[in-house]
C-alpha cells in the first residue's frame, strides 16, 4: 500500500431524508407539475435519486402569479428589518442543515464532498447572512434614498454549483424586496428542493420564493413571462444570448453570468509551490465545471517545462472517485452530455496537434468520469484554447513578456476571470489593469465571497453578483420601481394606511418629484410600448431553447 | 452662423461651411459621396450634411477601437482636464451654437441660449466626475480571508450612441459626455434633423485635447446606420437613448448577438438627464483579489 492509497472514507447518506418524488414549490406548497416528471440521477453511478416534477407554461404562470401576489400584498410592504430577519433565519437553517445539504449536493451533482462541505454550503450560508444585513440598509446601496425593488425576479441557474447559485440569486433579490421564481438546472434540482423545505421551516410568507423544476423550455417560459420584471441567468453564453434577445424591447432588467476561458498567468518569479496548487485549484476544482476556471495556463517560456513536470506529478496524486468519499479530489462529470462535450473538445485538441496527457487514475465502471488532463503545444487558434470546455482539461500556452501575456489573455470573446502569479507587486497591479476580466486573482484563484462582486466583461455577460453591486442589480432608484407597490400612488396609499415603515416614507418635499418622474417618462414609454408590441408580434420568434444551464 | 448666401448691397458675401463627418480626428465626407439637405424649421435650406454609410460607421468603429487604450489609460485627472477644456471651448463658441440652434430648431434666442448654456454646464458637471466616480461606484470589499480585495469600474470600450433626435446640442452632450468620463471611445449618430451642432461640436473636439478617435460623429439616417453599429462585433455597448422612433427592438436583438450592454430609448425633455448612472452604465466592475502575507 503506497502512501497514496487510503481506505475508503465515505460520508454517510444516512443524514438524508429524501422524498421519492418532488413537486414544484409554488406559493409555499409542493404541487404537482403538469409536464412529464423526470428523474434526477447521481452522475457517479447513474442511479436514480428521485423523481422531479416538470413545470410547463401553466405551472410557470402559476409560479409567477404567486410571486406577484406575494410581492404586491406582503413582501413589498414588509419592513426591511423584517425581510432581513427572514434571511438571517434562512442563513441559520442552512448552517443547521449544512451536512445534509452537502451530501445531497455531492450525490446529485457529483462534486467531492470535501468541496460541497467546505466550499459550497458554507458560502451559501454566508451569502444569506451577508444580504440579510442589507435588507434594512438599502438607502446605502448607492441608488439614492428609498430605492425600490423591481418586482418579480425570474432566476435560472446552472448545475455546477446548484445551491450556491441559488443563494447568489435569491439572497440579494429578497433583501432588495423582490419575490422570486427560480429554476434549478435539470440535472441538479435536489438541493433547491431541500431549500424549499428550509423556506417552509423559516416560515417565509408563501409565494416569496417559488422553485420550479424542468428543462430548457421551462426556463424559456419563465424568462419570457410577461409578469416578470427582472431576469437573472447564470449559464452558457449561447443561452444567455437567447435570453437577451427574448427580453429585448421589454422593460425587464437583465443580468447575465455566462461562460469564460480564463487565463492563469504564471511569471518566472512566481512562488512556484503556491502557483502549482493554484493552477490545480484553478482548473480541477469542481471537475473544471466552473465558469471562471483557469482553463488557459499562460506560463512564461523559461519555466514552462518545470511547471508542466510539476503539474503532472501533482495531478498524479489526485484521487478520482466516489464524490461522497472524504478523500476524493476529483468527482464525477455532471452528465453524459457534458462528458461527451469534454471528450469532443479534447479529441479536437489532439486532432489539431496539441499533446494530451491524462493523469493515470482508475476510472470507475459506472457513472461519468474524466481524468484530469493537460494539453501542451497548444496554439491560440486551437479550439481547446478558444472554447469553454467546462471540464478538467487544462491548455498550456507560453509567453515571453508581460505585454504578450496580457495580449494572449485578452484574446478571447470572454472576460470573466484571470489569474496572475508573480512575486512582484507592481507587476501584479499593472497586469491586472491590462486584463479585460471581471475578477482577477493574484497569487490565488477561485476565491469567492458574498461581499465581493463577481461577473464578466464582453461575452461573459453583464451585471455583477455579490457585494453592493449585486444588490443594485435588484433595485431601481426611487420612483422607478415597477409593479403595483412601486408606483407613487401605491406608495402614497401605503403611507396613508400606515403599512409602510417610516424609513421608506417619501418625505413631503420629495413627493411631487416622485410622482412627476414616472409621469414624465410614462408617455413616450407607453407610446413606444404599443409600437414594441406590434413589432414584437412581427419579429419575435420563440428564441430561447436548448438546455439552460 | 448665417447661411445667407445672397449679398445685400454693402455687405460681404457669406462663406458657408461644409458640414462633414468626424472620424478618427479628421473631417471626411461620406465615402458614399452622399449628402442630405438640412433645412430650418421654416423649410429654408441650411446645409448639405454628409449622409454616413455602413462603411463610414465601420471606419468610425475602427477609429474608436484604436483610441480606447490611450483614453482609458490616461489618468482620471488628465481625462477630467481634457473634458473640462471642451467646456471652455464650447463657451467660446456660444454664439455660433446659439445661432445654429435658432436656425435649425426654429426657437428664439433665449431658448437656444438656454440649451447651449445647459449643455456647457452639463459638460462641466461630467468633467468633474472623471476622478471621482470610481470612488463612489467602486468598493473595498471585506472578504472573509487574508485577501486584499477591491472592486473598481473600468470603461466598457467602444460605445455606439444614437443621440436624442429632437435636440441639437443638449441631447448630444447628455449622451456623449457621460460615456467619455470613464474612458470609453464613442461613435455617435447625431440627430438627423438637427445635425449642425454635432459637427460644430466635432470642431470643438478637434481643437481640444481629446485624442483623435475618442469621439466620432456620424450624420445621416440613424435608421440606416444604427443596425450596423448594433451588430458590429467590435462595439461593446449601445446607447439607444435617441432611437425611440427607430425599430429599436431589432437593434437590441441584434446587439444581443455579441452581448452588448444596451441602454433603451428615453423620451421627453428629460432624456439622458445627468446622472452618475449614465457613467456607470458603460463601465465594467473589475474585482482584484490579492493574498496578504508577512512571508
Amino acid at each position: 500500500m503506497s502512501f497514496l492509497e487510503y481506505a475508503p472514507a465515505p460520508e454517510s447518506r444516512g443524514i438524508l431524508s429524501l422524498r421519492d418524488e418532488y413537486g414544484l414549490f409554488i406559493d409555499g406548497e409542493f404541487v404537482d407539475g403538469r409536464g412529464a416528471p423526470f428523474q434526477t440521477i447521481s452522475p457517479a453511478n447513474e442511479q436514480r435519486i428521485a423523481t422531479v416534477a416538470n413545470a410547463d407554461a401553466r405551472d410557470v404562470d402559476d409560479a409567477v402569479s404567486a410571486a406577484r401576489r406575494a410581492y404586491d400584498h406582503v413582501w413589498s410592504r414588509m419592513s426591511g428589518r423584517d425581510r432581513g430577519k427572514y434571511l438571517f433565519r434562512i442563513a441559520r437553517l442552512v448552517q443547521e442543515r449544512a451536512r445534509e445539504l452537502a451530501v445531497a449536493e455531492s450525490l446529485d451533482n457529483g462534486k467531492p464532498i470535501k468541496e460541497s462541505r467546505d466550499v459550497d454550503v458554507p458560502l451559501v450560508a454566508a451569502w444569506f447572512f451577508y444580504y440579510a444585513g442589507w435588507a434594512d440598509k438599502l438607502d446605502y446601496a448607492g441608488l439614492g434614498q428609498n430605492p425600490r425593488a423591481l418586482g418579480v425576479a425570474a432566476q435560472v441557474i446552472p448545475w455546477n454549483f446548484p445551491l450556491l447559485m441559488l443563494a447568489w440569486k435569491i439572497a440579494p433579490a429578497l433583501a432588495a424586496g423582490n419575490t422570486v421564481v427560480l429554476k434549478p438546472a435539470e440535472t441538479t434540482p435536489l438541493t433547491a428542493l431541500i431549500f424549499a423545505e428550509i423556506v417552509q421551516q423559516a416560515d417565509l410568507p408563501k409565494g416569496v420564493v417559488n422553485i420550479i423544476t424542468g428543462a430548457g423550455d421551462t426556463g424559456a417560459a419563465l424568462v419570457g413571462h410577461d409578469g416578470v420584471d427582472k431576469v437573472a441567468f447564470t449559464g452558457s453564453t449561447a443561452v444567455g444570448r437567447q435570453i437577451a434577445k427574448t427580453i429585448a424591447g421589454s422593460s425587464k432588467k437583465l443580468t447575465l453570468e455566462l461562460g469564460g476561458k480564463a487565463a492563469n498567468i504564471v511569471f518566472d518569479d512566481a512562488p512556484i509551490d503556491q502557483a502549482i496548487e493554484g493552477i490545480v485549484n484553478g482548473i480541477f476544482f469542481n471537475q473544471g465545471h466552473v465558469c471562471c476556471a483557469g482553463s488557459r495556463l499562460l506560463v512564461q517560456e523559461s519555466i514552462h517545462d518545470e511547471v508542466v513536470d510539476r503539474l503532472k506529478a501533482r495531478l498524479s496524486t489526485l484521487r478520482l472517485g466516489d464524490p461522497l468519499d472524504k478523500n476524493t479530489d476529483i468527482g464525477a462529470i455532471n452528465s453524459r452530455e457534458q462528458l461527451d462535450r469534454i471528450r469532443e473538445l479534447s479529441d479536437a485538441g489532439v486532432a489539431e496537434g496539441a499533446e494530451r496527457w491524462s493523469a493515470p487514475c482508475e476510472i470507475p465502471s459506472n457513472g461519468f468520469w474524466y481524468a484530469p488532463t493537460i494539453f501542451t503545444n497548444v496554439q491560440t487558434s486551437h479550439r481547446i484554447a478558444r472554447e469553454e470546455i467546462f471540464g478538467p482539461v487544462l491548455s498550456v500556452l507560453t509567453f515571453r513578456t508581460p505585454q504578450e501575456a496580457i495580449a494572449k489573455a485578452n484574446n478571447t470573446p470572454y472576460g470573466l476571470s484571470a489569474g496572475i502569479w508573480t512575486d512582484k507587486g507592481s507587476r501584479i497591479l499593472a497586469v491586472a489593469d491590462g486584463l479585460k476580466a471581471g475578477v482577477v486573482w493574484a497569487n490565488t484563484f477561485n476565491r469567492f465571497d458574498p461581499s465581493s462582486p463577481f461577473g464578466g466583461y464582453k461575452e461573459s455577460g453583464y451585471g455583477r453578483e455579490g457585494g453592493r453591486h449585486g444588490l443594485g442589480a435588484y433595485l431601481a432608484p426611487a420612483g422607478l420601481g415597477r409593479g403595483a407597490a412601486g408606483t407613487p400612488a401605491a406608495i402614497a396609499a401605503e403611507v396613508a394606511g400606515g403599512t409602510i415603515e417610516p424609513a421608506t416614507q417619501p418625505e413631503a418635499s420629495t413627493q411631487p418629484e416622485a410622482s412627476a418622474q414616472p409621469e414624465a417618462s410614462a408617455q413616450p414609454e407607453a407610446a413606444s410600448q404599443t409600437k414594441q408590441a406590434t413589432r414584437a408580434a412581427r419579429t419575435r420568434k420563440p428564441t430561447t431553447k436548448g438546455t439552460a444551464k | 452662423m448665417s447661411r445667407d448666401t445672397t449679398a445685400d448691397a454693402g455687405t460681404r458675401l457669406a462663406v458657408p461651411k461644409t458640414y462633414k463627418l468626424y472620424i478618427g480626428g479628421a473631417f471626411p465626407r461620406s465615402e458614399s459621396g452622399r449628402t442630405y439637405e438640412v433645412r430650418s424649421a421654416d423649410g429654408a435650406f441650411l446645409a448639405n450634411a454628409a449622409k454616413a454609410s455602413r462603411k463610414d460607421a465601420r471606419d468610425a468603429v475602427v477609429a474608436a477601437r484604436g483610441a480606447v487604450a490611450g483614453w482609458a489609460g490616461a489618468t482620471s485627472y488628465n481625462r477630467g482636464q481634457v473634458l473640462y477644456r471642451i467646456a471652455e471651448l464650447l463657451e467660446g463658441r456660444r454664439a455660433q451654437f446659439v445661432a445654429e440652434i435658432e436656425q435649425s430648431e426654429g426657437v428664439d434666442r433665449t431658448r437656444a441660449t438656454e440649451q447651449v448654456d445647459e449643455a456647457i454646464d452639463r459638460w462641466v458637471w461630467y468633467a468633474g466626475w472623471a476622478d471621482k466616480f470610481a470612488q463612489v461606484v467602486g468598493n473595498a470589499n471585506p472578504v472573509a480571508g487574508p485577501y486584499f480585495n477591491i472592486a473598481v469600474p473600468e470603461p466598457t470600450g467602444v460605445v455606439a450612441i444614437v443621440a436624442p433626435q429632437d435636440s441639437s446640442l443638449l441631447g448630444l452632450v447628455s449622451a456623449v459626455a457621460p460615456a467619455l468620463v470613464a474612458g470609453n471611445a464613442v461613435v455617435v449618430v447625431a440627430s438627423e434633423r438637427y445635425p449642425l451642432s454635432a459637427i460644430s461640436l466635432a470642431e470643438v473636439l478637434a481643437t481640444s485635447d481629446v485624442p483623435k478617435g475618442v469621439v466620432n460623429v456620424l450624420t445621416g439616417a440613424p435608421a440606416e446606420i444604427a443596425p450596423w453599429l448594433a451588430a458590429h462585433a467590435d462595439v461593446n455597448a449601445l446607447d439607444l437613448v435617441g432611437a425611440g422612433d427607430l425599430d429599436w427592438v431589432d437593434l437590441e436583438i441584434s446587439a444581443a448577438d455579441t452581448l452588448k450592454r444596451v441602454l433603451r430609448p428615453e423620451g421627453g425633455a428629460d432624456a439622458a438627464a445627468p446622472a452618475l448612472d449614465r457613467i456607470a452604465a458603460f463601465t465594467e466592475t473589475k474585482t482584484v483579489w490579492h493574498t496578504k502575507s508577512l512571508r
